[in-house]
């Protein structure tokens, strides 16, 4: 039995590839449903190595570890968390070129390399919806009786990102106007996938999630009944990112990875199996139902030292206008 | 009576005892252990703390309020389908989270069957986000918990005292207040307690049907202190504050516990004649549906949102569903060997029977954290992903299936210990020989739940599996993280059924004779 094993271990290992890239990511991106696979597939074509994705809570668990930890790379960073990451001394800069970025804005950052993005915004079904609000402000002053859920910010990323919005689009005026929306609300959900059930069941009228949500719909289920609100104001760009480890014992395959991710193999698989914006891919190189939709001009965002200074005062007033 | 509880082996019940302390305890200090610095608690935390034990008081309260005259329905009326009309009223216990409340809404919600009902009766729909929603939830999860745990307390009734009550004349109302009420009393106390406890850990049902942050539990500020601020300090600290609330109502409720008379009887067939009058029928009947309907109606709306996209689920969710069944065997397993091994060990050291109950005031993340912790410099924790899984699965379910097994081997030690002391029969051949049948039902009841709470648990195989070893639950929240919602619902319909069909088995299994 022993030998029988420890022969299938040799097979194996002599089979594929002395150490794969470990990365960590998080549970969605590793999934079948979600871009890890074909990314995986696609980078082993072209390196002629293994990719090993270890998925769960990404930065809870990279502190943790600590620098005892296996990873060589970890994608799927928020840009509200990266000062935490930062902060640990784990990561190493990546040193990839990074001019062939299509960001709305300048992105310069030597350690979190941009890999897809997306503007928070309010989905609703246009059947039932026929003249959406046109501004933040709109959306909280209506008199319409529009039922939304949204994602409480203490436990979800999204809904981290409407409190920051909120707060850049209404400055001081944050917790008054965030009164004003508590009884729109139907209710606040722990996580994204939550909130968007009952929405897609329609328990609401809208829900907070992307403005690329309707492209799902469209490409993959040809229901063309959800929009996403555009907002004068602007949307609150959220971004994912890659970093490279200290401590990897595989610095050269994890450099070639970081390149890999500004690559267009990489960058073409974004659009239609993360539901995102690919971060280097020129808008006339998308899939034509991303680039029919509705795209916001003006571009919300909080560098992280903003976004760590702002956070908790932001969501104590949300959490305040919200308890009433 | 010192010489009949040396015939007992206590050595396995003090192991699993450790084993339980090191789960709910151990990780949590070893979490703590971990942390940089304790920061200090602000008003917000203590008005999660506030919530926490608010709600579980009122939810622990009406989920026993109503269980009462359920059960007592349940227990003396026969009719057609009554075996399988009870274990799906227990269906909502074991159901996962983020599913249970796409069931509800769908009933209880804006668009849901209720309020169209009221629509249609020229009424206004009802709301269900607020501090009567979060109840309505915890109640549906708990109420099929209270009820089974009841109905086990009436069939322990002996037949003898109901003829008894017959002979002097009982009405329904004087067997309830002579016969039942007894054994209510010596019951109620520990079941309110261990809804109290689970409605203290609730956290994404709360918060969804609190309609807002006004309903933030201990829990949900573990999570965020934990995943969103890192602060591993303060989800120690709050760790430990609900550790101490449930302390403090697992005290109150030992206090509150009343003794319970052993009855004895010869097993006879429960024959009653003073509840045929046709108001107390009508009034059972009125129980009965309406908590079949409470119950139930949640269910066939999963039923229903997921059979259409059932057969189109991919090859990977059946996958997940295999290593989900094998985890959820291998820690009903578990769980019935810990307990036996603890009620034994309880009839000599009492106290062990409120270590057993510690795991329910753990939080399932301090838990998974404190395990990994303790894993990861030695091992891979995705290799032993599956085994932890099971491991804590059955130490979660301990509280459930001690309350079950507990009672019933005290029972039994209490009737026929002497006996077999005067036999000479001890150590295994007591236990194969005069134990087991005897506890049977609540055996296979606790088997049933055991493995049916390890189904529907997500738990903490996030934080060990790999991409390719996601458990069925796992592969649930994926598909809705991917926005495939209908296949989603499909897989949480196979989830339901395996679930409820686990459950069935064992409970059957235990049952067959009765």
């Amino acid at each position: 039995m022993k030998y029988s094993l420890s022969l299938a271990a040799c097979l194996t290992a002599s089979s594929v590839f002395a150490d794969p890239l470990t990365v960590y990511a998080p549970d969605y991106f590793g999934s079948e449903w979600g871009p890890g696979p074909a990314i995986e597939a696609a980078f082993e074509e072209t390196c002629g190595c293994d990719i090993e994705y270890v998925t769960g809570d990404l930065l809870p668990r990279l502190l943790l570890e600590g620098e005892r930890t296996n990873a060589d790379v970890a994608i799927g960073f928020n840009s509200d968390v990266t000062k935490k990451a930062r902060e640990s001394g784990l990561f190493v800069p990546h040193g990839v070129d990074t001019s062939a970025l299509t960001l709305p804005l300048d992105w310069s950052d030597d350690t979190f390399l941009p890999f897809n993005w997306s503007y928070t915004a309010f989905v609703y079904d246009n059947t039932k919806i026929d003249t959406p609000p046109t501004s933040f402000s709109e959306l909280v002053n209506s008199d319409q009786d529009w039922k939304i859920a949204i994602q409480d910010p203490r436990t979800s990323i999204s809904g981290l990102a409407l409190i920051l919005w909120g707060k850049q689009v209404f400055g001081d005026n944050a917790e008054t106007e965030w009164a004003k929306l508590a009884p729109k609300v139907t209710t606040v959900t722990k996580g994204w996938s939550e909130a968007y059930g009952l929405f897609t069941d329609g328990e609401v009228d809208m829900v907070l999630s992307y403005t690329t949500s309707p492209a799902y719909h469209i490409i993959a289920e040809e229901d063309e009944t959800k929009s996403a609100a555009l907002f004068d104001e602007g949307h609150y760009f959220m971004v994912e990112l890659a970093a490279k480890l200290k401590t990897t014992d595989q610095p050269e395959l994890a450099d070639q990875f970081m390149a890999f991710i500004m690559d267009e193999k990489f960058q073409s698989l974004i659009a239609t199996s993360n539901w995102s914006y690919p971060a280097a891919l020129p808008k006339d190189q998308w899939p034509t139902e991303f680039s029919d939709l509705n795209y916001p001009d003006k571009a919300i965002f909080l560098n992280e030292d903003e976004a760590a200074e702002l956070r908790d005062e932001a969501i104590a007033e949300w959490r305040t206008a919200f308890s009433q | 009576m010192a010489h009949r509880i040396l015939a007992i082996t206590t050595w396995p019940g003090l192991i699993v005892a450790g084993l339980v302390t090191f789960f709910s305890l151990g990780t949590l200090l070893s979490v703590g252990l971990r942390a940089d610095g304790f920061s200090a608690l602000d008003p917000f935390d203590w008005a999660a703390v506030r919530f926490t034990v608010v709600q579980a008081f009122w939810s622990a309260a009406l989920s026993i309020a109503f269980a009462i005259p359920v059960a007592r329905a349940l227990a003396r009326r026969k009719f057609w389908g009554r075996k399988a009309l009870i274990t799906l009223l227990g269906a909502p216990f074991i159901l996962p989270v983020i599913v249970a409340i796409l069931g509800l809404t769908a009933v209880f919600g804006r668009g849901g069957i209720f309020s169209q009902v009221l629509i249609w009766a020229g009424l206004e729909p009802i709301s269900i986000y607020g501090f009567h929603g979060v109840l309505l939830a915890h109640v549906f999860f708990n109420l099929p918990l209270a009820t089974r745990l009841l109905l086990q307390g009436w069939a322990a009734i002996p037949a003898e005292q109901f003829r008894l009550g017959e002979t002097l004349n009982f009405s329904s109302h004087d067997s309830f207040y002579h016969i039942e009420w007894p054994m209510l009393r010596g019951l109620i106390s520990g079941i309110f307690a261990i809804i109290f406890l689970i409605c203290t850990t609730s956290f994404a049902v709360a918060l969804t049907f609190g309609g807002g942050p006004k309903a933030t539990t201990v829990e949900l500020a573990i999570y965020q202190a934990f995943k969103f601020d890192f602060d591993i300090g303060k989800a120690a600290l709050l760790a430990s504050i609900q550790f101490v609330i449930c302390g403090v109502a697992a005290v109150l409720s030992l206090w509150l516990h009343l003794p319970q008379a052993i009855m004895a009887g010869h097993d006879r067939v429960v024959q009653r004649f003073n509840i045929s009058r046709v108001d107390i029928r009508m009034l059972d009947f009125l129980w009965i549906t309406l908590a079949t309907l409470f119950l139930l109606l949640p269910l066939s709306a999963i039923v229903i949102q997921g059979s259409q996209s059932f057969f189109l689920l991919p090859e990977t969710v059946w996958l997940a569903a295999g290593r989900s069944l094998v985890t959820a065997l291998g820690s009903a397993v578990l769980a019935i060997v810990f307990s036996l091994a603890l009620a034994l060990a309880a009839l000599k050291f009492r106290w062990l029977e409120g270590v057993g109950m510690l795991s329910v005031a753990a939080s399932p993340l301090v838990m998974g954290t404190g395990l990994f912790i303790c894993v990861f410099p030695f091992i891979d924790p995705a290799n032993v992903a599956l085994l932890i899984t099971a491991l804590v699965n059955a130490v979660m379910s301990l509280p459930f299936v001690l309350r079950a097994i507990g009672p019933a081997v005290r029972a039994t030690e209490a009737r026929f210990g002497p006996l077999s002391d005067s036999l000479g029969l001890v150590g295994w051949a007591r236990l194969r020989l005069v134990v087991l049948p005897r506890i049977r039902a609540p055996l296979g009841f606790s088997a049933g739940l055991a493995a049916a709470l390890s189904m529907g648990d997500l738990g903490v195989v996030t934080l060990f599996a790999r991409p390719d070893g996601a458990t069925l639950p796992l592969q649930i929240y994926r598909l809705m993280g991917a926005y495939r919602m209908d296949q989603a619902a499909a897989a949480a319909l196979l989830l339901l059924l395996l679930s409820l069909g686990l459950f069935y088995i064992f409970d059957r299994g235990g049952r067959a004779n009765a």
